[in-house]
């Protein structure tokens, strides 16, 4: 089993190499939004005029910055400087000119450099001036963009696997759960419960076996964090894992992720294989007598598999729905095992917490809200992005200052924050501070993070149809209230879209959606009112225009309306011999 | 429903048998199959039940549970495009309608010449770049009714040079 100190100086001596190299270090993002950006265009254009150049180059794939309006993102390392030129918007056609002039002969095109980090390029800005990177503060993408998620060394030059080094040479389980309370961390995943107070939960569940379990289901429209982490550095989670996995003496880890979604599943797998191959992983990790496992599990397409113990259902193999509690996971969880389940973006913070210690983590952010937010700024805003932002930072804040703020002069009209099942805000709503509390009592959730920002062009009972179709489409059918709520809701929805609403309409919808409130098994059912609640406090006005006016304000509702319906258990004609349907 | 040629029977088998994740489910053995031959015909359910030692029809529970499992094989191309509630905001009900036109489509489902499955997502994970689409797994982005039928033809196109 190598030390740790064996193990850091191989990665020292590598990074410094990359730094020092004779060859160019070219990073390209290929996170989800620099891939949908065309970045495997790009790299195919970079490698086809390297090799007419006759010129070789080092090009890693990286994550995302945070600057998504900016993909493809090149970021150009030459031989001898240190600093490194970001170039933005690329596209194939660019490369030859950023090949020729930049990484070949070191003079800075016209147009495409965004800024620089390092020693200053004259005639380029600094990228921390650009609001989108200077007013981030990142704890757990802190390597995303920087470090190739495919390269263990890379992590671990960076202060990688220091957290949990630390927690297995100098701290008791014990200690790493009251650092994780002190610090204030509450999980990401959208119940915001302190994460300290949930591990110990399962600390005097009986052992051996214990599963620490990592929910990357993410099938929330809007956002993008968990897989965004998963993306661009697989390793923080793993660590953060092992931490958990200390702290409450499990053995195994399991991360669980969406089918489909390929980029995160292949890079997360394929760190996991080096952790073990360099040792971090498995059987008496850095000579200590803490041993832990981690694999990947897979689910089918269902939201409500994000609810945690549905999720145990489909690590199973079964139909994602969720149990009834008690019993609770730290006692009874997956295949009976105590455990514990946490958010990615929850557990990515654990390796700085303990390496940094409680007091730094409880140092940013505001009131109960601790630590750092990321955010996924989407719609109509200037520079949509994944954003790691200090909690306590306003929404207008994020929205203009990073965002830019709507496009084309048009004025900014509503908010849809925390996911589909989460809160839509008015524009009064730009000095509440991004805090679990604030935005609760103001009828929103921070939730997932997900921000997507309407202009005037946007009805709101538009948008509303499309939630509400979403929390029917992913309804799970075990318990009725929430099965034949969302069918209610999205029939009286799209009636009132059409401005075919019948006498009473408003008044069923609410009567529908406080009985799902209080008798859903889970908050799939117990949240799906949420958005239509929401919408009718701040624009009652675009629902009063359909029913009584016979119009659509902003004439949204009247373009094509596509969307999936959910007819479980009846969806297919077949029934194959034997089986029966339902 | 017709039955499998003995290839494919072969290639089913050898999924489920040789998943590389070390926890063998239901759900992974038909992730597995789905995998392997782009949709779930009969006979795995027969052998994905008796591999977890378990009925057709609790295979078949699960199997009709999850929306991305299908049941018929698909056609040879695969189009999605996000219809989520960023993507909706940028327009994207349009793109669906111009790409359906394009492609004879009322609904989702397979063109009539089977060249491409046609699918509506619900999030594809890039919504910062929305509207968003999906052409054989190959995210696209920022896309316009324009931009996504021309990646359709483009893919239709060269089928038709080979």
């Amino acid at each position: 089993m190598p030390t740790y100190e064996r193990i850091r100086q191989a990665a020292d001596e590598r990074w410094q190499n990359l730094n020092d190299s004779s060859e160019p270090w070219i990073r390209v993002g290929t996170a989800m939004c620099g891939h949908s950006a065309g970045a495997y265009d790009v790299i195919d254009a970079l490698k086809a005029e390297l090799d007419t150049r006759g010129a070789s180059a080092r090009i890693d794939e990286v994550g995302c910055l945070g600057i998504c309006y900016a993909e493809p993102l090149v970021d150009v390392l030459r031989p001898g400087s240190h600093s490194r030129l970001f170039f933005g918007n690329v596209t194939p056609e660019d490369v030859g000119a950023i090949v020729e002039s930049y990484i070949l002969n070191g003079s800075v095109p016209d147009g495409k450099a965004l800024g620089y980090l390092g020693d200053e390029i004259d005639g380029v800005a600094d990228l921390n001036d650009l609001p989108g990177i200077g007013l981030q503060n990142r704890i757990a993408l802190r390597n995303a963009g920087h470090t190739a998620p495919d390269d263990i060394y890379q992590y671990i030059a960076n202060g990688g696997y220091e957290g949990i080094h630390k927690a297995l040479t100098q701290m008791e389980p014990d200690e790493v759960i009251k650092e994780m309370t002190d610090s204030g961390l509450r999980g990401r995943g959208g119940a915001a419960f302190p994460t300290g107070i949930k591990w110990s939960f399962m600390v005097g569940s009986p052992g051996p076996t214990k599963y620490m379990l990592c929910n990357c289901e993410e099938g929330d429209p809007g956002a993008y964090n968990d897989k965004g982490i998963l993306e661009s550095d697989p390793h923080t989670l793993l660590e953060g894992l092992m931490i958990g996995g200390y702290a409450t003496r499990a053995t195994n880890g399991i991360v669980f992720i969406r089918h489909g979604h390929d980029g995160p599943i292949d890079r997360t797998e394929a760190a996991i294989e080096q952790a073990y191959e360099v040792g971090i992983l498995g059987k008496n990790i850095f000579g200590t007598d803490f041993s832990f496992d981690i694999e990947v599990a897979l689910t089918g397409e269902s939201y409500v598999a994000g609810e945690e113990t549905a999720l145990m259902e489909a690590i199973e193999g079964k139909r994602s729905q969720p149990r009834f509690r008690p019993p609770f996971p730290a006692a009874f969880g997956v295949w009976g095992y105590p455990s514990t389940i946490n958010n990615v973006k929850t557990y990515s913070y654990a390796p700085e917490i303990i390496s940094r210690g409680a007091e730094w983590f409880s140092g940013i952010g505001v009131n109960r809200s601790t630590g750092t937010a990321i955010v996924c700024l989407n719609g109509n805003v200037k520079y949509p992005g994944l954003y790691e932002v200090p909690m306590g930072l306003t929404l207008g804040e994020v929205i203009n200052d990073i965002g830019g703020g709507t496009p084309d002069g048009k004025a900014l009209k509503l908010l849809q924050t925390g996911g589909p099942l989460g809160g839509v805000l008015g524009p009064d709503s730009m000095s509440i501070h991004i805090d679990f509390d604030e935005m609760r009592d103001a009828g929103a959730i921070l939730g997932s993070g997900g921000i997507i920002v309407g202009d005037e062009d946007v009805c709101a009972v538009d948008l509303t149809r499309v939630l509400v179709a979403f929390c029917q489409f992913e309804s799970c059918g075990k318990c009725f209230p929430c099965r034949l709520g969302m069918e209610h809701l999205l029939e009286i929805t799209e009636r009132i879209a059409r401005c075919e609403s019948r006498p009473g309409d408003l008044e069923l919808m609410r009567s529908v959606g406080t009985t799902m409130e209080a008798s859903s098994l889970c908050g799939h059912g117990q949240l799906g009112f949420g958005p239509i609640r929401s919408a009718l406090t701040h624009f009652e006005d675009d629902f009063i225009a359909h029913i009584e006016g016979g119009r659509c304000p902003t004439g949204s509702c009247l373009g094509p309306h596509i969307a999936p319906k959910n007819t479980r258990p009846f969806a297919h004609d077949f029934v194959p011999p034997g089986a029966q349907n339902g | 429903m017709s039955a499998i040629t003995q290839d494919d029977r072969e290639r089913l088998l050898r999924a489920i048998n040789n998943q590389r994740r070390p926890t063998v489910t239901v759900l992974s053995s038909l992730l597995a199959v789905q995998d392997e031959l782009g949709y779930i015909p009969e006979e795995a359910l027969e052998e994905v039940a008796a591999l977890n030692d378990t009925t057709i029809n609790e295979v078949w529970g699960v199997a009709s549970f999850y929306t991305n499992f299908r049941f018929t094989p698909p056609g040879k191309h695969n189009v999605e495009i996000c219809w989520g509630p960023t993507c909706h905001l940028k327009g994207a009900s349009h793109i669906l309608q111009r790409v359906m036109d394009e492609l004879g489509l009322e609904d989702e489902g397979e063109t009539e010449d089977d060249s491409i499955s046609f699918k509506f997502n619900t999030c594809l994970g890039a919504c910062s770049v929305a509207p968003v689409m999906s052409v054989n797994h190959r995210l696209v982005g920022r896309i316009t009714p324009e931009s996504a039928v021309e990646r359709v033809r483009r893919v239709q196109d060269l089928d038709a040079a080979h």
